[in-house]
Order: structure tokens, then sequence, then C-alpha cells
């Protein structure tokens, strides 16, 4: 069995309500998490981002200034100065398939639907951490590798040309928000 | 495939894509524990969010009032970028929020009204008494909670709420299918 070092992780938290961010700050204290640095908006978070060079950023999606998706897409930036690879953990109201699908398709690791559970966050740091996926660079996608299964299927245009698949089965985004935990 | 950087980070490159490998950086922070290690940092954490449950109240009537000005601002200004986003932000908080904070109900009417502000194809038009009375609804729920038959009242509200308005929104976004598909859509949090 694993556990995971939480002592030697840093958060970076980014949500516009106080109160989530004191319920974020309590939960991560808690997992044993020292370093938790905290920003009200996207603007200030990628500044903190630059900065403090989290391993893990926890963010809302609707914020004033610019939101938790664009600033996943500033983080996903390949040639930028800062950690383009770092883990991003969104944390949201929105309960719609499609903002799943918008969400990962900005390069966001992990998706939570809000209400929040100690065991719903807990799970999605381990599996940032345990179990990373690569990345994938594309003319318009630049983030973790958001096949998950592997759908021979699919014959749409943005198929992958070349190279076998070499995916690692993991529950998509969207039945993981749904499951709940 | 060739590898076109050097360094930790592996980059093997396709016709179309690039798949970069680099090593995990976090694996540091894992550590084998025995089977039966008896430190449950979830049940610590659950413990401690109970902890914070006494200021949950009064928490819930600070983001009840943020809505409430959020729609005084309008009737004051009317609709812009800066009043639409504040009174989406207030209601989409609460709908996060509300049931942690023990007030489910007023998640259900928060979303009732996110889902207006968000496919309404013109929010001036949309009448004033459909969001009064979601924001009425939900400061009701808010106060009135120590009340015993609240809790089924304020299921019942906030049911009825959501039934007009995805009336209204059906109504309202009969020509435009892609809103219709969303109001349509199932949730993906099973509660809802």
């Amino acid at each position: 069995m694993f556990r995971i070092d939480f002592n030697k992780l840093r958060f970076l938290v980014c949500d516009d309500n106080p109160h989530m961010r004191r319920i974020l700050r309590t939960l991560l204290h808690s997992f044993g998490a020292r370093e938790v640095y905290e920003a009200e908006d996207g603007a200030t978070a990628l500044e903190m981002y630059t900065h403090y060079v989290p391993d893990i950023v926890i963010t809302d999606w609707a914020m004033p200034i610019f939101d938790g998706i664009e600033l996943a897409q500033m983080i996903r930036q390949p040639d930028s100065k800062g950690n383009p690879y770092a883990p991003i953990i969104m944390l949201t109201g929105h309960s719609e398939k499609r903002r799943v699908t918008v969400a990962r398709d900005a390069g966001v690791t992990e998706f939570l639907a809000k209400p929040i559970s100690a065991k719903g966050l807990y799970q999605r740091i381990l599996n940032v951490v345990a179990n990373p996926r690569p990345f994938i660079k594309t003319k318009t996608y630049f983030g973790p590798d958001r096949r998950r299964n592997t759908v021979n299927t699919y014959i749409g245009p943005e198929r992958r040309v070349g190279g076998e698949m070499e995916v690692m089965q993991q529950p998509s985004l969207l039945d993981k928000a749904r499951s709940g935990i | 495939m060739s590898k076109n950087k050097p360094g930790d980070i592996e980059v093997k490159t396709f016709a179309t894509h690039h798949v970069i490998v680099q090593p995990n950086p976090l694996r540091k922070v894992l550590r084998r524990v025995p089977d039966d290690d008896r430190d449950d940092p979830v049940a610590r954490a659950e413990k401690a969010l109970e902890g914070l449950s006494g200021e949950f109240k009064n928490w819930m009537t600070i983001e009840a009032d943020r809505l409430s000005a959020a729609w005084d601002a309008i009737r004051n200004d009317g609709f812009n970028e800066d009043t639409r986003g504040e009174l989406f932000r207030a209601a989409h908080d609460i709908k996060g929020d509300a049931v942690t904070f023990g007030f489910p109900s007023a998640g259900a009417a928060a979303n009732s009204l996110c889902r207006i502000i968000e496919h309404a194809p013109d929010l001036a038009k949309v009448p004033s008494d459909l969001i009064m009375h979601h924001i009425n609804a939900v400061q009701a729920i808010v106060r009135q909670r120590t009340k015993l038959d609240t809790a089924a009242m304020a299921s019942e509200l906030s049911r009825q709420l959501r039934g007009v308005t995805d009336e209204f929104l059906t109504r309202a976004n009969r020509d435009r299918p892609e809103h219709l598909e969303a109001i349509l859509a199932p949730s993906i949090v099973p509660a809802e």
C-alpha cells in the first residue's frame, strides 16, 4: 500500500470564493500538506505559479479576470519558461458533460465536481502523483494524454496517425466525475 | 519515430503528434506502508471538515447575501458583462458549496438560476419574477433551516423552481439546438 508524503508537496489553490479556499486549505493541511499557496483569481494564480513552482494546482472554473480554463491554457504552454507539466485538478460546481470535455481539452489533468469530499480530493491527488500520463503535443493541443481507453472504432478527425496505441488504462474524466469519488 | 530532445524528457515524434514522457517528478513523495497501517488521511480530513461545520451557516448566509446584492446591482444597472458575471458566480458558488454547508435545496435553487443565466437567449427578456423567486428561495432556505418542516418544503420549492425554469428555457431555446441539448442533458452529479 502506498501513502503520499503530503509534507513534500507544494500546492497552489485558486478559487475566488474564500470559503472554498478555507475548506481546501483545511483538507490539504489535514492530509499533511504544509505548503499551500492561495490565489483568488486566475491572473494572481499564474503569477504565483511562476513564483512558487507548485507541484499540483487545484483550481476552480468560474472566476473573475480570467477563469480556471484560461489558467490551465496559460500553464500548458509548451515553450513557456515555467513548468507546463504540473498536474491541474479542476474543482468546480459545473456538472455538465460538455464542461468535462472543455476542461480536458484545456489540459486539465483531473476533474472533480462539487460538492467536494475529502475522499474525492485525495483520490485525485493520489492519481496525479502515482499515475501521471504522458503529454501529447499536436497542432492544437498540449497536455496530458486525453485517451484513457483504447477505442479502435474512433474514426474522427482527431485520430492520431503513426505509432502504436500506448494507453494507460484509466477511467475517463467523465466516468470519474460521475462516480462521485 | 525519433527522439529529439536530450535530457530526462523523452519525446517520440509521430506523423501528427509528439508523445512526451518524463520521469515522474512526484514519485519521491510516494511511500510504501504496511497494509495494516492505521493512518487514514481521508478520515483525518473529514474530521477537520466537521470541525469547520460550525461556520457553515454563517458562510451560507454570506453567500446568499452576495447573491441578493448581485441581483440588486442588476436592478439598478441592468445586465452587463460585470453584473451578469457576478450574478452567475454568486449562484454558481452556492450551487457548488451548498451541499457541503448542509443546504442542498439552496444548491438546487442556485443551480436552476445558473441554468437561466447560461441558457436564456436574452437575459433582459427573462421575467424578473423568475429570477427573483430563485433568489428569495435561496434566502428563505438559508434563513429558515431551523424550522422542523423546512427540509421537505425547501426541496419541493427547489423542485418547482427547476420545473418552471426548464419549461421556460426549453421554450426560449426551441431554435437553439445546442442549448436545448445542454439543458436536457443529465448532470454528471447523481444527486442533481
